[in-house]
């Protein structure tokens, strides 16, 4: 009796899981489909799922007319770039809240929290002026510094809950062996706490692509990423969906493979600290 | 070298005062165990001498020279953890290692070292495997060993064989002895348990509320409790206690005899009560005689003792066995107490 119920909600929740993963899903999967129909069968009143003449024209033409191996190298230079800074920044920041505490150390930490929670739009025009007085307009280290300054905070965040997990008793140890600052920092905790700089890592990699907003303002031509690429198929001459369904497409396909073999990586370092 | 003073030592958390002014001096080559209930201070000592607290006041020297304000690795000390505290991403080796290459010793030299540790602490088979793949008693050896290597001037334990069970407790227990009759090096050793306490220490500092109580070898404590803490914390299973009736010029208020003391008849005595529970352990039999005001004392007898449960009883102990406490819990000498009766 107990076993049928307990198979009944397992049944339930996993259609439930299934639903709500297919809602999430689906407009990647019209996007990937569009970007296969011509742009006429896209904009149809009557749009079909899976029957419509297949064709790749869309990706050569986006190819043909855009340097996308231009876009993704900058997308990968910021995104890596961006992430890397911040970790170097995050990682004894992290370190000093999770082992030197002091009564103000939750209060800093929320605060830093609570920057996410400025809409960018409040920074633009001094980021924009500081940028331009500093020539740093449309150049891919002015982006990385932005996107470091915008992750930093949930980097800290991440690299914290992932430090406190680790016994202070190990990092004592290390200071009785003789260690000072930087072993212990090099040589014990950054090994220990791999898994969580790995997904802290990842993560950001995949905000830092993601992001758009201060990407499509502070770059042009030189520095753009992938997103500013996309943006570029919504023109004056009207919205071709197809071609910008083969943008986006190629824009998210090498993120999605990132995070597809990375996932059991990254749910481990979300819910990290949440479950013990 | 491994000597230890402390000198009118204090150590404050904001306003609480975990440890008042306390004066100790640890001799070369001592064992001397630090025990107390939990949360007496008597850890928190312990990593103050480790470099690990910062000391509010008073001086810490250890072999004469002040080191209070010196770092955790330039005060010669080794310390074994409760929870061990190994390196977990480091294999045995490298985490007996890692003292030697922060003292810059050449590659040969931590080889021979680990080898000798391995022989001493039996971990030979076990050098390349990490601390997770080790059973609790494995991991102790190896943060044993981790401590030796380094030939500190003297060793630091925080209670390091709580997190194992009791049969492993008990050789953990030996080998801590053995390996300090070998080394003759100092060992400071904190621990809950007395027992632990009892069967390992050159000396004693029985810890309560942040100061000493005592400090003494385990037979001194035990004879010669100054206090009625004292007389209820060492001994096991502790000490009995009942008020008494004050009587003109004797300031007893409690008496304490130890379970050991008592001896249970069924004919006359000095108290009759009632038998309660009865744990056989075999070897020695203990018996939970309710008395008749009410107290219930706990009696050790004989293995074979056929007493039952709800038998009537007396009990009766040797008038030097008995310990009397005046209304601060201090101990009285049988001859002061003489003294004051006959004034």
């Amino acid at each position: 009796m107990a076993i049928n119920k307990s198979n009944k909600s397992k049944f339930i929740y996993t259609i439930l899981a299934w639903g709500i993963s297919g809602l999430i899903f689906f407009p990647i999967l019209w996007t990937l489909l569009t970007s296969f129909k011509t742009e006429a069968e896209a904009i149809s009143a009557s749009p079909s799922l899976f029957m419509f003449d297949w064709t790749l024209e869309n990706y050569r033409d986006v190819l043909a007319r855009s340097p996308y191996f231009d876009h993704f190298w900058n997308s990968v230079i910021i995104s890596l770039g961006s992430s890397l800074l911040g970790l170097l920044i995050a990682i004894p920041a992290a370190w000093s809240m999770a082992f030197v505490q002091n009564k103000r150390t939750k209060n800093l930490l929320m605060w830093m929290l609570s920057t996410k929670m400025l809409p960018p739009v409040g920074v633009l025009i001094p980021i924009y002026m500081l940028f331009r007085d500093f020539d740093l307009l449309d150049t891919k280290i002015g982006l990385v510094i932005v996107m470091t300054l915008i992750n930093l905070p949930i980097m800290v965040w991440m690299l914290y809950t992932y430090f406190r997990e680790i016994p202070n008793e190990i990092l004592e140890a290390s200071r009785m062996d003789g260690a000072n600052i930087i072993d212990e920092i090099f040589h014990v905790l950054l090994p220990i706490a791999l898994p969580g700089i790995a997904s802290t890592l990842l993560l950001n990699v995949i905000l830092a692509w993601n992001e758009a907003f201060w990407s499509l303002i502070l770059t042009a031509a030189n520095a753009a990423p992938l997103t500013a690429f996309i943006a570029s198929y919504s023109s004056p001459e009207g919205l071709f969906y197809a071609k910008l369904s083969a943008a986006s497409a190629m824009a998210i396909v090498p993120i999605l493979i990132l995070g597809w073999f990375s996932q059991k990586q990254l749910v481990r370092g979300l819910s990290f600290g949440a479950v013990k | 070298m491994g000597s230890i003073t402390l000198k009118q030592v204090t150590k404050s958390f904001g306003k609480v005062n975990v440890i008042k002014p306390i004066d100790l001096e640890i001799k070369d080559g001592e064992f001397i165990v630090f025990v107390g209930p939990s949360g007496c201070g008597k850890s928190t000592l312990l990593r103050m001498i480790a470099g690990l607290e910062d000391t509010t006041s008073g001086t810490i020297e250890i072999d004469g020279q002040d080191a209070t304000d010196t770092p955790p690795a330039k005060r010669g000390l080794a310390m074994v953890f409760q929870s061990y505290a190994l390196y977990p991403h480091m294999t045995v080796r490298n985490n007996i290692a890692f003292p030697l290459k922060q003292a810059k010793l050449s590659p040969e030299e931590i080889d021979k070292k680990i080898a000798n540790a391995a022989k001493i602490l039996n971990l030979d088979t076990y050098l390349d495997r990490k601390p997770g793949q080790l059973s609790g008693g494995q991991r102790q050896r190896v943060a044993i060993g981790r401590a030796i290597v380094r030939q500190p001037s003297a060793f630091l334990f925080d209670e390091p064989l709580s997190n194992l069970d009791a049969s492993l407790r008990v050789n953990m227990r030996l080998e801590i002895s053995e390996l300090h009759k070998s080394l003759a090096t100092t060992m400071v050793y904190v621990t809950h348990d007395q027992v632990e306490a009892m069967t390992m220490a050159d000396r004693i500092a029985v810890f309560n509320a942040g100061i000493i109580e005592q400090v003494g070898t385990p037979l001194e404590l035990y004879n010669k409790p100054v206090n009625q803490f004292v007389a209820g914390f060492i001994g096991s299973p502790k000490m009995n206690f009942m008020s008494v009736k004050p009587v003109e010029n004797d300031p007893t208020v409690t008496i304490g005899v130890r379970p050991e003391h008592l001896v249970i008849t069924k004919d006359s005595g000095k108290w009759h009560g009632t038998v309660g529970v009865i744990e056989h352990l075999g070897s020695e039999t203990f018996l939970h005689v309710h008395i008749d005001n009410g107290e219930t004392l706990t009696v050790r007898a004989d293995g074979n003792c056929d007493i039952q449960y709800g038998d009537k009883v007396y009990l009766n102990a040797s008038p030097d066995k008995v310990l009397h406490f005046d209304a601060k819990g201090l101990t009285l000498s049988l001859a002061a107490k003489d003294t004051l009766m006959s004034a």
